[in-house]
């Protein structure tokens, strides 16, 4: 049976609207964005992967403000991997969708709006200067004849579009910045199939994989002939993804791997329990206790690889009325997709087609067309919804296993993960330690500072943040380590753990200062406002100032009330700023948080509902990670395989309420993936110490001794 | 192998897989019935949740051959157009972020208001800690409940 991605389908995306347009008879393709049916329909593509970040909403709303047409009279569907076609490149990291597509995407609506109104004058024989577009519909400004977008689409294929093309101004946008529901929503609520784990093809087979069960050792060779005879597996035998020249998405952890195939995938599960293999040793098995040695000792004598110095930091210590200096840590993690690591491959001598979930659908295709010399043209990747990204997919290497898995079993397959093949075979995020150093004088002022980084492998300073700027005399110095555990990008990567580290630092700073945290921020912004220190700063000092202040607000800082403990941070990161306000309570003696304030300025806001869901989701992401979660190795093994010791955040440890508010500009939007976690590690962080009274310097937090709170 | 006739959300169906395999397979593989979702295998994420007779269970740990004929149902039979209060309040209140989670999710508080049309939020929390939302949209899918129960 095959299960499709139709865009009939998709027609439950009007189902609850008032106004529901006919399905067309014919479709036209005005650009690689835009297809507009006879009736007026108009179907938008999504040029980039969704991973939950909601760009399948969102982007095409972009496209749907330019063109002028209602939304309820829009449908959305997945586009193909077409760089050429989108003018964009189709990947979703580093929260760069909005920030790259906010050019093209308008441009596509524009020219599309700038189609249809030349076909109206072509029609009508009047200049198109005398004609708007509005709402599905171009008139005459000083007439009285229209007609709508269906009946000119015709007439609007080809023509050709000037290079410049006038956009709104924002305060003319009725689209942009509305709420928004997910244009999925009603397809996720009723179980389509969406992902990639629910892909299926006429004649596939299923795989899976078994790999070295430590990370330094390999594959020698295994019982391949008694798993070929079980139940339902047609295959067993060891691929080898190696590339002469891998891409930074190729990271993976080991490229040979045993790999069976059958019916189904509960035959596979069984099989795999039933593998007896050979491993080699073939570099250090390293266990968490190294991993401490090794950061604490390269923090002390690495080499810095990149850093910024701004006055005398030497003397400025030396003068100092007092010196702080407190080191922070946090541990290996895992990204735990709730999807498992999955793709549908098939190869044949011909051509390579591809389906499932990926964050970088060109880089796959590169990839693919290196590891089996075949021409790029003869390569497909069709996206699939994903049951999460947060960096795993970035990394491409189960795609190829399973094109690898196809062309030796000669048949279409499905390659799926379990949870331990996903847990244990990671890019996980690095483990870091930093060191950070405030002096101040006598008047409590901060005369200078120094932080110092160091991860596996890289060092989690960003020398150009605040407070770069903001301090007479700074030091940043980043430092790289090493390890043979394969480590990658994880949500608004080293930021997550460097706005913990140094929010709490300031926060404990501004204490012995004598000052309020809030205050003691806003000095150092008026500094870097009004009088920065060195140059190339990589933030706006009154944008950050801006969603401090307004957090201050909404959140009545300075209220106290007993029995309630507050934490504030804010945080810079990928062109956004966010600053929180954390109310933690005490419930059968464990911490809760009963609510946080969000303060987001990310310019022009697209889409306030999906906004604010992702800042609320960062929240909880961060808070969880920081509270409760760890990968640990014990001779190059991860111990944590499953949830069941690998802890994520639960609905009963999650905030109680998370309120988002935004400072409305008209400055081009940036993104929002990944710029609500950072802060919300700090703001966990010091309200913890204002209920412990005890100062956490370790994640896990709740694995710390200090956190005693009866 | 063997034969296993199953009642899937009110139809007859008859699968032919080996009797330990459990129900999340069958219904995936099998019967094409995808809406419950693999996530850990464990019974510890809840992204497989169906309903048996009625009660929420974890279709990865139940093997097949204790389903025997009891009454399943999964998110594609929850309601016959996808208008369960839930549903309605689930795309109302905008809950879903990925969305991997959300059928597991529903199911899960679809059986918590069989037993308790009223939940506390405490009652919610407890109700549903079992099932893990990788993206954080605990405090959504809270109130998509309580505006359920109120409809």
């Amino acid at each position: 049976m095959l299960i499709g991605f139709s865009w009939l389908t998709s027609c439950s995306a009007l189902s609850t609207e008032n106004e529901k347009l006919e399905v067309p008879n014919e479709w036209f393709k005005i650009n690689g964005y835009i297809k507009i049916g006879d009736t007026g329909l108009v179907t938008i593509y999504n040029p980039n992967p969704e991973i939950g970040q909601n760009v399948m909403t969102s982007m095409p709303m972009i496209v749907a403000e330019e063109l002028d047409v209602p939304w309820n009279h829009v449908l959305v569907e997945q586009g193909a991997l077409d760089e050429d076609a989108f003018k964009n490149p189709q990947f979703a990291g580093g929260s760069l969708s909005i920030l790259y597509g906010w050019d093209p995407l308008r441009m596509a609506g524009a020219a599309g709006k700038y189609m249809l109104i030349q076909a109206a004058a072509n029609e009508w024989g009047v200049e198109a200067s005398s004609l708007e577009a509005k709402q599905g519909i171009v008139s005459e400004i000083n007439g009285k004849r229209s007609l709508g977008y269906g009946a000119l689409a015709s007439k609007a294929v080809n023509i050709e579009v000037p290079e410049e093309l006038e956009l709104k101004s924002p305060k003319d946008y009725t689209l942009l910045g509305s709420y928004q529901k997910n244009v999925e929503g009603s397809k996720i609520v009723t179980g389509k199939p969406l992902f990639g784990l629910d892909y299926k093809r006429e004649g596939m087979l299923y795989a899976m994989i078994e790999h070295p069960p430590a990370f330094g050792m390999q594959i020698e060779d295994f019982n391949a002939e008694e798993i070929k005879v079980m139940d339902g597996i047609k295959d067993a035998f060891i691929i080898d993804t190696s590339m002469g020249q891998p891409q930074w998405s190729d990271v993976n952890a080991f490229n040979q791997l045993i790999a069976i195939v059958g019916d189904s995938t509960w035959q596979l599960m069984k099989a795999k329990k039933a593998i007896k293999a050979n491993w080699k040793q073939v570099s250090p098995l390293e266990s968490s206790a190294m991993h401490v040695e090794r950061l604490a000792k390269d923090l002390e004598k690495g080499q810095v690889q990149q850093s910024r110095k701004d006055g005398n930091v030497e003397a400025a210590f030396a003068n100092a009325d007092q010196i702080i200096e407190r080191t922070y840590t946090s541990p290996f993690m895992a990204h735990n997709t709730l999807e498992p690591m999955n793709f549908f491959a098939h190869v044949t001598d011909e051509k390579i087609e591809m389906v499932g979930p990926t964050q970088t659908p060109k880089a796959l295709e590169d990839s693919l067309a290196q590891l089996f010399d075949m021409p790029i043209e003869k390569i497909t990747v069709e996206m699939t919804r994903m049951g999460g990204g947060f960096g795993r997919r970035l990394y491409n290497h189960t795609g190829l296993e399973a094109a690898a898995i196809s062309k030796k079993a000669g048949a279409p397959i499905k390659l799926i993960y379990t949870r331990e093949d996903d847990m244990t075979q990671g890019t996980y995020r690095p483990p870091y330690r930093s060191t950070y150093k405030a002096g101040l004088d006598k008047e409590g002022n901060l005369i200078a500072f120094s932080s110092k980084g160091v991860g596996l492998p890289e060092g989690p300073i960003f020398p150009n943040r605040f407070p770069a700027g903001a301090v007479p005399n700074y030091l940043a110095e980043k430092i790289m380590s090493s390890t043979n555990i394969s480590t990658g990008a994880w949500r608004a990567p080293r930021s997550h753990f460097t706005a913990g580290a140094e929010q709490q630092f300031l926060d404990e700073v501004a204490e012995v200062a004598g000052k309020d945290p809030i205050d003691f921020r806003m000095e150092l912004f008026d500094r870097a406002i009004n009088d920065p220190v060195g140059e190339n700063l990589d933030y706006d000092a009154e944008r950050y100032a801006g969603v401090l202040k307004l957090v201050k607000e909404k959140s009545n800082w300075g209220e106290e009330k007993p029995g309630v403990f507050r934490g504030v941070a804010a945080y810079f990161c990928h062109q956004s700023y966010v600053a929180q306000v954390m109310d933690l309570v005490i419930e059968n003696n464990k911490p809760r948080i009963q609510k946080v304030w969000c303060a987001v300025d990310c310019g022009i806001v697209v889409n306030r509902e999906g906004a604010i869901n992702i800042i609320q989701g960062g929240v909880v992401d961060g808070v969880g990670h920081a509270m409760y979660s760890e990968l640990t190795f014990e001779n190059g093994e991860s111990v944590n395989k499953n949830f069941n010791t690998y802890k994520l955040i639960r609905h009963n440890q999650a905030p109680k309420e998370i309120e988002v508010f935004f400072v409305e500009n008209e400055i081009n939007p940036t993104g929002l993936g990944e710029p609500g976690l950072p802060p919300a590690v700090g703001a966990l962080a010091n309200a913890l110490y204002k209920a412990s009274g005890k100062r956490l310097y370790d994640q896990p937090y709740s694995q710390q001794p200090e956190l005693s709170l009866g | 192998m063997a034969s296993f006739n199953v009642k899937i959300n009110g139809e007859q169906k008859t699968v032919d897989v080996d009797p330990t395999t459990p129900l999340l397979w069958v219904l995936r593989d099998h019967l094409d019935l995808v809406g419950a979702k693999f996530g850990c295998g464990i019974a510890q994420c809840g992204a497989c949740t169906v309903h048996l007779n009625g009660a929420a269970v974890r279709s990865c740990s139940l093997p097949i051959s204790a389903v025997a004929e009891q009454d399943i149902t999964t998110i594609e039979g929850l309601s016959k157009d996808g208008d369960h209060p839930l549903q309605k309040a689930w795309i109302d209140v905008d809950v879903a972020q990925c969305g991997y989670c959300q059928a597991g999710q529903i199911m899960n508080a679809a059986a918590l208001l069989n037993n308790n049309q009223k939940p506390s939020n405490e009652e919610i929390e407890a109700a549903m800690s079992g099932n893990i939302c990788r993206c954080g949209t605990y405090v959504r899918i809270k109130e998509a409940i309580k505006t359920a129960a109120k409809a």
